[in-house]
């Protein structure tokens, strides 16, 4: 896989000509504990400057309807993407949204997109945010209007793409380059399974992981540290949010959402759907005796996770191993 | 009469000559032209008129409509020999409001007599959840669902006194792909042998569709908008599709 990588970067840097030599070049690599990605950027040729015009339109909050959100309003590096202490949502004119932010990194290995999967494609997520009436607000004629209208743009649409010409293909297309090179793999845990020199979990944190392994893996799956399946974990008895349902049109459907990936958990709180939970604690304290008979509880949930004080210190230092720094802090993602 | 033998020796070269013509005008099979499709929307043999002429479904309801737009894509053309061609990347959005759209043409259209035309009414599989598109299938069109991905395939808003929603509106936006409540369907017609749609050369033919969209309300199941005034994909978008499958098109004339 690093070879694949390697191969992939040579390929591009190969075919790009157009880079300066002190510049960077973007690429796109798979760690070597992931498998293949879903979004292989075949139909979407990754170049530094499509790369930099989606970033730049990701955080550009004169998108949205009142210009006072982005992408990047919601989706904070420093919560790996996600809002920190929002429990859902703050879109245009102050108005909340009904979800938690999902945090935004490995997306080129999902197939579905949002906590009810609706969106089964990266490079058209974000027409869901930019339409909702409580996040962006807008819509993509608008946008493409602005874009026109709105140096240095044309420019910049054309250094990607080759022309001036601006739709909502190149819009989304050049965002999705941004979004799905956002990989997150060099945190503590990658690094032990890559069997990286000097690095190794602590004995806390290897009684953590044994722990997750025999306690959460079964939804929490590695190396995403989700399965990517709707699930309901039984927060209430009764769903407030129809969830997966809303999608499927399926009654068993009703109150499931994906199972969230843990990665960067340290950063990312608050935890759930609704964002209910400020604190691993809470979060951990849930599966242990607050687990409610729902209509649709998955079946491994039936018990709950009964855990002990250590226990739940030992998964939470393991989880803490998730945190990948080098991505939060990288300033290539940062808005420039 | 007798033929001098050096009058057929100078007749030989010029047969073969015509037999290679021959032999290359069948190469030339591979020829491509153009051909069009009108869709003459309509409802009930009645020209369809945006906002202003009422109409009546099967169960005698008025309505109105205010938007009329739909997805024809795929187009496959079969031979009388079972041979057939599907018409690469062919998506086309046909809106009653943009006379324009409901005229398409088709090129690059390999020539041949052809007896059989069918294609998708809405979008297939694959491009529902393909990345971002551009032309008809550009999300700009209002065909493209942002939170659950996917084409509306027939979109057809109104009004009827019948509809118990606000203003009395109808929405029959109807679309989906999976099971149970995939609505994409396949429309297929057999072309008169003795005419059928001669793609040549020299000639670009027309055919000719008379567009009912009353067809959504009736067939297998007659609609009464007093129960079913709004759909935006499911079961009932189902029940809609079901009663457009035949009853949408009908293949009225073919001008060659």
């Amino acid at each position: 896989m690093l070879l694949l990588s390697i191969a992939l970067m040579y390929a591009c840097s190969k075919s790009e000509d157009e880079v300066t030599p002190e510049e960077k070049k973007i690429t796109f690599s798979v760690p070597s504990n992931f498998p293949a990605p879903v979004y292989n950027f075949e139909d979407n040729k990754l170049s530094n400057a499509g790369f930099a015009l989606g970033k730049k339109l990701f955080y550009d909050a004169r998108l949205s309807a009142d210009k006072s959100v982005s992408c990047g309003s919601c989706h904070q590096q420093f919560a790996a993407f996600t809002q920190l202490d929002h429990k859902v949502s703050h879109g245009v004119n102050n108005c909340q949204g009904k979800r938690n932010t999902p945090p935004l990194f490995n997306l080129a290995w999902q197939k579905a997109f949002f906590w009810d999967g609706g969106v089964k494609n990266i490079e058209t997520s974000p027409l869901n945010a930019i339409t909702d009436a409580c996040e962006m607000g807008t819509d993509i004629q608008t946008i493409i209007a602005f874009l026109k209208n709105t140096a240095p743009y044309p420019d910049l649409f054309k250094q990607a793409f080759g022309s001036t010409e601006i739709n909502s293909q190149l819009v989304l297309k050049s965002i999705a380059q941004f979004t799905a090179v956002l990989v997150s793999g060099n945190s503590k845990y990658d690094k032990v399974m890559r069997k990286e020199a000097g690095i190794s979990f602590t004995s806390t944190e290897q009684a953590g992981y044994n722990l997750f392994k025999d306690k959460c893996t079964s939804c929490h799956a590695e190396p995403f540290f989700t399965d990517f399946s709707y699930r309901s974990n039984g927060l209430d008895l009764m769903s407030s949010d129809e969830g997966r349902s809303h999608i499927t049109g399926v009654a068993s459907d009703f109150g499931k959402f994906r199972v969230p990936t843990l990665r960067n958990i340290e950063y990312t709180s608050p935890y759930m759907h609704d964002g209910r939970f400020y604190s691993l604690d809470e979060v951990l304290e849930h599966y242990n005796s607050g687990v409610k008979a729902s209509a649709n509880l998955d079946v491994q949930l039936k018990t709950g996770i009964p855990l002990s004080i250590t226990e739940k210190e030992q998964i939470k230092a393991f989880l803490k191993t998730l945190t990948d720094n080098e991505f939060i802090k990288n300033k290539l993602y940062a808005e420039s | 009469m007798k033929l001098s033998p050096y009058f057929l020796a100078l007749l030989c070269p010029i047969i073969l000559l015509s037999s290679c013509k021959k032999d290359s005008n069948e190469v030339t099979a591979d020829a491509k032209s153009t051909f069009s499709i009108e869709f003459e929307n309509q409802v009930n043999g009645s020209p369809l008129v945006l906002n202003t002429n009422t109409y009546q479904n099967a169960k005698g309801e008025d309505f109105k409509i205010n938007v009329f737009k739909y997805y024809v894509s795929n187009i496959k053309l079969s031979k009388a020999d079972g041979t057939t061609y599907l018409i690469p990347e062919s998506y086309f959005l046909i809106d009653a409001s943009k006379a324009e759209s409901t005229n398409i043409t088709l090129k690059d259209v390999p020539v041949g007599d052809y007896t059989k035309i069918e294609y998708t009414i809405g979008v297939d599989y694959a491009r529902n959840f393909a990345g971002a598109q551009t032309g008809a299938l550009d999300p700009i069109n209002g065909m493209f669902w942002t939170w659950n991905s996917g084409y509306i395939f027939v979109k057809f808003e109104g009004t009827s006194p019948q509809s118990p929603a606000t203003a009395n509106a109808l929405t029959f936006h109807i679309g989906g792909v999976t099971d149970p409540n995939n609505t994409i369907r396949t429309f297929a017609t057999e072309i008169n042998a003795a005419n059928p749609l001669r793609v040549r050369t020299d000639g670009k033919p027309n055919m000719h569709f008379i567009v009912n969209a009353a067809a959504l309300f009736t067939g297998k199941t007659d609609i009464s908008f007093s129960t079913l005034y709004f759909t935006m994909g499911g079961a009932n978008s189902v029940i809609v599709a079901n009663n457009y499958a035949d009853g949408l098109f009908r293949l009225d004339h073919i001008h060659n």
